[in-house]
């Protein structure tokens, strides 16, 4: 696993845009002629599967299990997850309105891990 | 009774009151007391350690039962603990695992599996153990990233964006992997994060850049690509102080996880007597609660952790073991397997001496950071409450790595290189805001950015324009790929090119791993491409020899070699011939050394010996007598020449004089080693005291009461010219012809 460590050394052909656009296409030239958007700069829920599994064969399952949660959130979009961390602070919430968040969470972007942690966090 | 600095006043002692002056004594300095939390290393009230599971549920941790577990034992239970070790490793005793801790024959990854079944209370026991020195061998051992690193803080009390875009790019130009800013108004966040952006990939480094801010705002501008990294996402050990953080453990879990959704690093912050200073210690030691901080910081999923008390660090200090208990904190951290970014950020003592030594605890042993937050510009302009170290210390730095031939990360700097990078950086940053629309900076500005000591000596912005404009940019959703695009468009595309793969680190996650930090050439270096191997001498970090040299070349250090090129270029003394011993009772010899007049022509501090000869001869005179002058050249030892020049003389009083200028006042009945008058310290010595020390010399062969030249003593006039001395002193001992007769000499 760490021998493929670091990805956009090693296996830069493997790694792509969230729109599906290859690693290595990201140049300054795509850049400046308008080519790419902030969208491009983003990383996919497949890159960050392959690095949860790099970090839980290092021994660290916790940092795995945190890279996978932002896998699930790479299909949520900012202002979602802006707006339920705003949820999860103190006082912000009771139980019901985190219940319907997770559910939110699985329903509408597969989320499963977060929306665990969404539930626990809410005792 | 009254709190704070002790007075001079009250003390007889003129001894105790000039100590009660010195800059320690200004530092606030307490008994515990475990109630308020003002206890380091333990409180009574501290829970006992212990475990109980019932299958893969934890029913009691820490002498409580799951019933009665807060918020963060409910967390740490649940996420932090691995349960599957934790009985084995509770059973062992604390000493064993210190022991095994610091034992290099003990691989690291077994510490880690071991540490990762310890309760918070335990884990405090285990590092309680270990006294300071066996806790840095702990830490050079058990840091994730084997290559030790350093962080900078960048911001300006005027909130500059030339200055601190030239600042930004000085530090990285220096060698600092990581920088940070912050805002004194929140407002300026975006165009602050912005110019330290630019700045970090303008010179030589690409170091990788945060902006300190409230955590959605600091979210957002990661979101934006305007940061690249996030460290203040802080963690509390009581429940009452995580509230009043305004979050809790699952809040602070689920954002770590939305930075690594858009492929940004993040560390937490903790440290330890935060929870007391909020009122919230519930009587719990620092080190036990910054142990609960983090566990839950490791439960969250967080690749490291910025502590060590952190902006709390005077509260520590000012308790018995403070100092040792945030390197205690340090350590726990690297015992979790987190990345520890070592604190020494705030200022920690007013005195040097204390500040230093606290330093040496992370330095020496080497952090993933040594410093989260070295102040790279004046005190004054740092907006994190001034840096236990700043842009004035960084000498003094260089100097450290190079005494101890520790990397501390920092690599020494010439300042035509420093006040390049500094005006590009300034330049880019302009003619981004100028690209972008925003408030002009001015050519002014830029210029004085490159030269400037601290935002003293920048013109004011107009602080309005600035803050609406930033507002806007804010709104507008302005990103990195603007910036980009406009670097790339005014002619800085180096910079646009260095940015945009900083950018791509966002796709590829390389740096979401422990402890990552990006080399010059921009690709990443962390715990899983340079793990911490350390088993004992010989293994671990080491210097390679090209760093070794970095470290050692500071522009400051001389070539020896060129000291004492004084030869005159005219002749000063001639050879008359072999000199005989006289038994005029009215003469007085002045002996010289081999090199005096020919390959040397001044003394250290560049009296030619012309003129010290003449002030010599002018003492003498001044006393009715007269002077012969000899050369010795069997010896180059003052002493030595004094002696044999006495024993030559009629009076049997000898002035003997080094090239160097050091000189005695000798008599022939004496030991050679023994004098009337020494005058050790040549730099002290003026043309002045030359024409005395003739005076003397000729009052002593007349036989009369002499009162001593008085000297100046500079008792740092050896550390100054002692390379001078010792280079002067080889070249003459170099003119030593061994077994030749003194030679009487002329003055021409």
């Amino acid at each position: 696993m760490s021998e493929d460590y670091p990805l956009a050394e090693k296996h830069p052909d493997r790694l792509r845009t969230p729109t599906g656009r290859p690693f290595t296409e990201i140049t300054l030239d795509a850049v400046v002629s308008g080519d790419l958007t902030m969208e491009d700069l983003r990383i996919t829920g497949e890159a960050l599967e392959w690095q949860a599994r790099i970090a839980e064969a290092e021994g660290r399952p916790q940092l795995a299990e945190n890279l996978r949660r932002a896998a699930e959130l790479t299909r949520v979009p900012d202002e979602r997850i802006l707006a339920i961390y705003e949820a999860l602070r103190p006082g912000r919430s009771d139980k019901e309105a985190l219940e319907r968040l997770a559910a939110e969470l699985e329903r509408d972007y597969g989320a499963f891990r977060c929306a665990r942690l969404v539930r626990d966090a809410a005792g | 009774m009254a709190v704070g600095p002790r007075q001079s006043a009250g003390f007889s002692s003129r001894r105790f009151a000039a100590r009660a002056r010195r800059p320690v004594n200004l530092d606030a300095c307490a008994e515990e007391w475990p109630e308020a939390g003002l206890a380091v290393f333990s409180s009574p009230y501290d829970p006992r350690p212990s475990l109980r599971l019932e299958g893969d549920r934890v029913v009691e941790m820490d002498g409580k039962p799951a019933s009665d577990f807060d918020l963060l034992d409910r967390f740490i239970a649940r996420y932090a603990l691995d349960l599957a070790v934790a009985p084995e490793a509770m059973r062992l005793e604390p000493v064993a695992i210190a022991r095994r801790i610091v034992d290099p024959a003990t691989p690291r990854r077994q510490v880690i599996r071991l540490v990762a079944g310890l309760t918070p209370a335990r884990l405090v026991e285990v590092v309680n153990c270990l006294n300071v020195v066996e806790m840095m061998m702990a830490l050079q051992k058990m840091r994730a990233r084997c290559t030790p690193s350093n962080q900078a803080h960048v911001t300006n009390r005027k909130e500059n964006p030339a200055l601190l875009a030239a600042d930004a790019a000085e530090a990285a130009e220096r060698g600092f992997a990581e920088l940070e800013t912050t805002v004194g108004v929140a407002r300026y966040a975006p165009l602050n994060a912005m110019a330290v952006l630019i700045g970090s990939q303008t010179g030589r480094g690409a170091a990788l850049t945060q902006c300190a801010v409230e955590e959605a705002l600091g979210l957002r501008l990661a979101m934006l690509g305007l940061t690249t990294y996030a460290e203040t996402l802080s963690v509390y050990g009581t429940e009452r102080a995580f509230r009043d953080g305004d979050d809790t453990p699952w809040s602070k879990a689920f954002l770590a996880a939305a930075y690594a959704s858009r492929g940004i690093k993040v560390r937490f912050t903790s440290g330890s007597g935060a929870e007391a200073l909020m009122g919230h210690a519930e009587g719990k030691s620092m080190l036990y609660l910054e142990a609960r901080c983090l566990m839950a910081v490791k439960g969250a999923g967080s690749q490291g952790v910025q502590n060590g008390s952190i902006s709390c660090i005077a509260l520590p200090e000012a308790l018995p073991g403070g100092v040792r208990g945030v390197l205690a904190e340090n350590l726990m951290a690297a015992l979790l397997d987190l990345e520890v970014a070592a604190g020494n950020d705030a200022m920690a003592s007013h005195s040097e001496i204390r500040k230093t030594a606290k330093l040496m605890l992370q330095f020496l042993p080497g952090a993933d950071f040594i410093f989260s937050g070295y102040s790279s510009m004046p005190r004054e302009d740092n907006l994190f409450g001034g840096g236990n170290f700043d842009a004035e210390d960084l000498d003094d730095y260089g100097i450290l790595q190079r005494d101890m031939q520790v990397d501390g990360g920092l690599r020494p700097v010439r300042e035509a290189e420093v006040l390049a990078v500094r005006r590009r950086a300034a330049r880019a940053v302009q003619a981004v805001f100028d690209e972008l629309g925003l408030p002009p900076i001015t050519d002014e500005e830029v210029e004085c950015a490159v030269t400037a000591r601290s935002s003293a000596d920048m013109p004011d912005r107009n602080v309005v324009a600035d803050l609406a404009a930033a507002e806007e940019f804010l709104r507008r959703g302005r990103n990195s790929l603007d910036v980009i695009r406009a670097l790339a468009r005014r002619g800085f595309g180096d910079i646009a090119g260095k940015l945009l793969s900083v950018q791509k680190l966002r796709v590829s996650g390389d740096y979401l791993q422990t402890s990552a930090i990006l080399r010059p050439d921009g690709s990443v270096l962390s715990a899983i491409n340079d793990p911490n191997d350390y088993a004992g001498p010989g293994t671990g970090y080491r210097l390679s020899p090209q760093r070794a040299r970095e470290i050692r070349e500071v522009p400051q250090a001389v070539d020896p070699r060129r000291i004492g090129m004084t030869a005159p270029s005219e002749p000063v003394l001639v050879e008359t011939g072999e000199a005989g011993a006289r038994d005029d009772p009215g003469e007085v010899v002045i002996a010289v050394g081999p090199a005096f007049g020919r390959v040397l022509g001044t003394t250290l501090t560049g009296l030619t010996h012309r003129d010290v000869l003449r002030a010599l001869l002018a003492g003498i005179e001044e006393e009715g007598m007269r002077a012969r002058l000899v050369r010795v050249r069997d010896t180059s030892d003052c002493g030595w020449i004094g002696w044999k020049g006495a024993c030559l003389s009629g009076s049997g009083v000898a002035v003997g004089l080094q090239s160097k200028g050091t000189t005695v006042i000798h008599r022939r009945d004496l030991a050679p080693l023994n004098n009337l008058e020494l005058f050790p310290q040549a730099p002290n010595l003026t043309l002045e005291s030359y024409r005395a020390i003739g005076r003397n010399a000729a009052r002593y062969a007349k036989g009369q009461a002499v009162l001593p030249v008085p000297v100046t003593i500079d008792n740092f006039a050896r550390l100054k010219w002692i390379v001078a001395a010792t280079v002067f002193h080889r070249r003459e001992t170099d003119e030593i012809v061994p077994g030749a007769p003194p030679v009487e000499v002329r003055l021409l």
